[in-house]
């Protein structure tokens, strides 16, 4: 099972490999991890996709409870999310097939954001969903790069807890 | 307790100058904020500054023969203190060399300061002379590391380490200290900081409802055990416990680690429990209604087998580390916090209980299978000299430990009163622990007996701290129990691999000319009716003595619950009792 946990954590050297080593020390599975800056220039967030089920999920809590610049733990299960994940995706496309291409971005409300003789480069945000099945929509066309964000994500009516 | 010996005082140096304020001088100041009074270590050349700010500091300092020695003596220092343990070496070598003792801590909550020098810090990343990226090796066998990256966050970090060492669930604390912080000149009054921790919140008082279910399921049960582990002492908690367990008469059965937590002479002990545990303890879980852990985190060597763990038990569960409850076995009732402070609220709820049939019971499996062993031949029989040491000593000695058959047997049959008496390695096994350990723990009591139990394999792998120990004049007793063998191993070659004692065997010195050498007493004992006299000697002994035991060389250790089996599935029972009664 996928769980959605959001991580506020000191800004301090070496948090980052403090999470990331707990998650591999401990055999815990990540499937994402997206790091930014929050509005509080000393805290920094983590939007942490984890896969396991309620008592790994238990584990996974507490043990990230236990780092010491780790501030406060949202399990965002059950809860109506809005999730965003943002994709660079390089797609072949010779000049016969780019009308083709281009009412599927419109359909996706992607965006072109770089242009070549053979291919385009798009820019698409939304839940995961959305972003698998765009690479899914691209493939007969030639998927040359793909590069994301990991997933983001946060609560539409917030009811949080450590 | 002498510093230094008469030969080896160092020449009196020129007057000092006037020197600025450093970091330094600014790090000595916190340890001294801290109540640092004592600290080991080993210099080395990128924490000369800070050396050179501690020769004229009244802090005593321990020179060890080896990092690994000194994070244990301070280790040791911590668990007979309660106090945290400072350690102090150089970077690289000297900090990869701490490695084994801050894991070692670190699987026993043991609170500790280690601060490692590092290259300065524009080399940081560059492969510098003796850099090592300490702080990502350190990380997972730490509570938390630090690298002082700005002279002004040196104060903060220090105050921070001790103090996350020291709370919550100890454990060691890293900081890492570039050359340039140490030389950086800064305000004399630098050394007060504030804490910066807004994500370390603990949680010592236990939620009273959780109390009051947990003492009410004391109340009802019909077959109850408490399981007390290191936590108990960690957190001072021993008298609590005590008065708790004798109020609700409840039998107790402890850890290695909470060995003389509740005094092992009291009629409602039963001893150790585990893989080598009293079979009356380990009956008495599997057969229990209500398990009651304090302070313990039910550890593989304490199940065995975890599905067959107490199986008809409900389990409460005291521990100030969330993350320890139902970690590996689910637990009902939790109540999270400090032990001291969980029972002494607890014992206003708890209710005497007679609990006839229970403990009739109790005293049935423990007549059925006591702990014993055949003193009948001519060898001598390594428990007899633990039996006889803790006759001598009345059971009143600080007693500290290697790794193997003669830490299992020490654990058997040396019986504990007393917490803060008995210094082990459990989580991690650490061979080699015992020796630096009794230093540690007679520098911290000069006047108390230090016996270290130890085999001949684990005192071979730190008998280099010999020295450290003569020179500062230390009075501790080594009982070498020499088998010949690294004798778990060649126990576990013996029941598991058809007896091929593959690479198990060493060939020693005699301990007895090494102690000579290094200065220390040496003393060998090869039959049994030389025993009571040589310990006598021993014990009178002011100086370090070494005693080599020449014990029965293929003795086990039983009883024993195999790796994967259940508790109840016991092997070497006394003869004619492998029936459950």
């Amino acid at each position: 099972m996928r769980r959605t946990l959001s991580v506020l954590v000191q800004n301090q050297p070496g948090v980052l490999a403090h999470v990331a080593g707990m998650f591999a020390a401990r055999g815990f599975n990540i499937d994402s991890l997206a790091v930014g800056r929050t509005e509080d220039p000393d805290l920094s967030r983590m939007t942490i996709v984890v896969l396991g089920d309620d008592a790994t999920i238990e584990q996974v809590r507490k043990q990230l409870g236990k780092i010491i610049p780790v501030v406060k733990i949202y399990d965002f299960t059950g809860e109506n999310l809005v999730q965003r994940d943002l994709m660079l995706i390089r797609v072949a496309a010779p000049p016969e097939k780019r009308p083709e291409i281009q009412s599927l971005i419109d359909m996706f409300r992607a965006k072109v954001v770089d242009i070549g003789p053979k291919f385009i480069m798009v820019e698409v945000t939304g839940p995961e969903q959305k972003i698998e099945a765009f690479i899914d929509m691209c493939r007969p066309y030639g998927v040359k790069d793909v590069v994301r964000t990991g997933m983001i994500a946060i609560p539409r009516h917030p009811k949080s807890s450590r | 307790m002498g510093k230094t010996t008469s030969n080896s005082s160092p020449p009196k140096p020129p007057e000092d100058r006037e020197k600025p304020i450093t970091g330094s001088d600014v790090f000595i100041e916190v340890l001294r904020q801290e109540g640092v009074e004592l600290m080991f270590g080993y210099p080395g050349g990128v924490v000369l500054p800070l050396f050179d700010a501690l020769f004229k500091s009244p802090i005593e300092f321990i020179l060890s023969r080896h990092e690994q020695g000194a994070t244990h003596m301070a280790d040791a220092f911590a668990r007979v203190t309660g106090k945290v343990g400072v350690v102090l070496v150089t970077s690289g070598p000297g900090a990869c060399n701490t490695v084994t003792g801050l894991a070692t801590a670190y699987m026993d909550s043991i609170p500790l300061v280690v601060i490692t020098g590092q290259v300065k810090t524009p080399l940081i990343g560059n492969d510098a002379f003796q850099e090592a990226d300490t702080t990502g090796i350190t990380r997972p066998i730490t509570k938390h590391n630090y690298i002082v990256k700005e002279p002004k966050d040196l104060p903060r970090i220090m105050h921070e380490a001790f103090h996350i060492a020291r709370t919550g669930r100890p454990g060691p604390v890293v900081v890492d200290l570039p050359v340039d912080v140490s030389t950086t000149p800064m305000q004399a009054d630098a050394a007060r900081a504030e804490l910066n921790l807004p994500g370390y919140r603990i949680r010592t008082e236990g939620h009273l409802r959780q109390i009051k279910r947990a003492a009410d399921a004391i109340n009802q049960a019909q077959r109850p055990v408490v399981y007390a582990g290191g936590g108990v002492i960690l957190s001072d908690a021993s008298e609590q416990l005590r008065a708790m367990v004798h109020q609700a008469n409840l039998p107790i059965t402890t850890t290695l680690l909470g060995l003389g937590c509740f005094d092992e002479n009291d009629p409602l002990s039963l001893h150790m429990l585990g893989m080598h545990g009293t079979a009356y303890a380990n009956f008495a879980i599997q057969e229990c209604d209500l398990l009651v852990a304090i302070g313990a985190r039910f550890d593989d060597r304490i199940t065995g087998d975890v599905s067959h763990f107490a199986p008809h038990a409900r389990i409460v569960h005291i521990d100030i580390d969330p993350s320890s409850i139902s970690k590996n076995v689910k637990v009902d009732i939790p109540v999270v916090g400090d032990a001291k402070k969980i029972l002494t609220e607890m014992i206003k709820y708890v209710e005497y209980g007679e609990r006839k049939k229970w403990f009739a019971h109790i005293d049935q499996l423990k007549q059925t299978y006591p702990l014993t062993y055949d003193n009948s031949g001519d060898h001598i029989k390594p428990q007899y000299v633990i039996d006889e040491v803790g006759r001598q000593t009345k059971g009143r000695a600080i007693v500290c430990t290697g790794v193997g058959q003669h830490q299992m047997w020490t654990a058997q049959f040396y019986r504990f009163s007393l917490p803060r008496h008995f210094v082990t390695s459990g989580g991690l096994g650490t061979m080699g622990f015992g020796f630096p350990a009794s230093i540690g723990a007679q520098l911290a009591h000069p006047d108390a007996t230090v016996i270290d139990f130890d085999g001949d394999s684990s005192f071979s792998m730190t008998l280099n701290e010999l020295p450290t120990a003569v020179e500062n004049n230390l009075p501790v007793k080594v009982c070498v129990l020499n088998n010949g063998y690294m004798g778990m191993v060649r126990q576990w070659q013996e029941l598991f691999y058809g007896k091929r004692y593959s690479k198990s065997y060493l060939q020693h010195p005699s301990f007895a000319k090494v102690a000579e050498a290094f200065g220390a007493v040496g003393l060998t004992a090869t039959r049994k009716d030389e025993v009571t006299a040589i310990i006598e000697q021993m014990l009178a002994e002011k100086k370090c003595c070494i005693v080599d035991f020449h014990i029965e060389r293929e003795e086990n250790v039983w009883p024993m619950v195999a790796a994967g089996k259940g508790l109840h599935e016991m092997s070497g029972l006394p003869a004619g009792t492998s029936e459950r009664v």
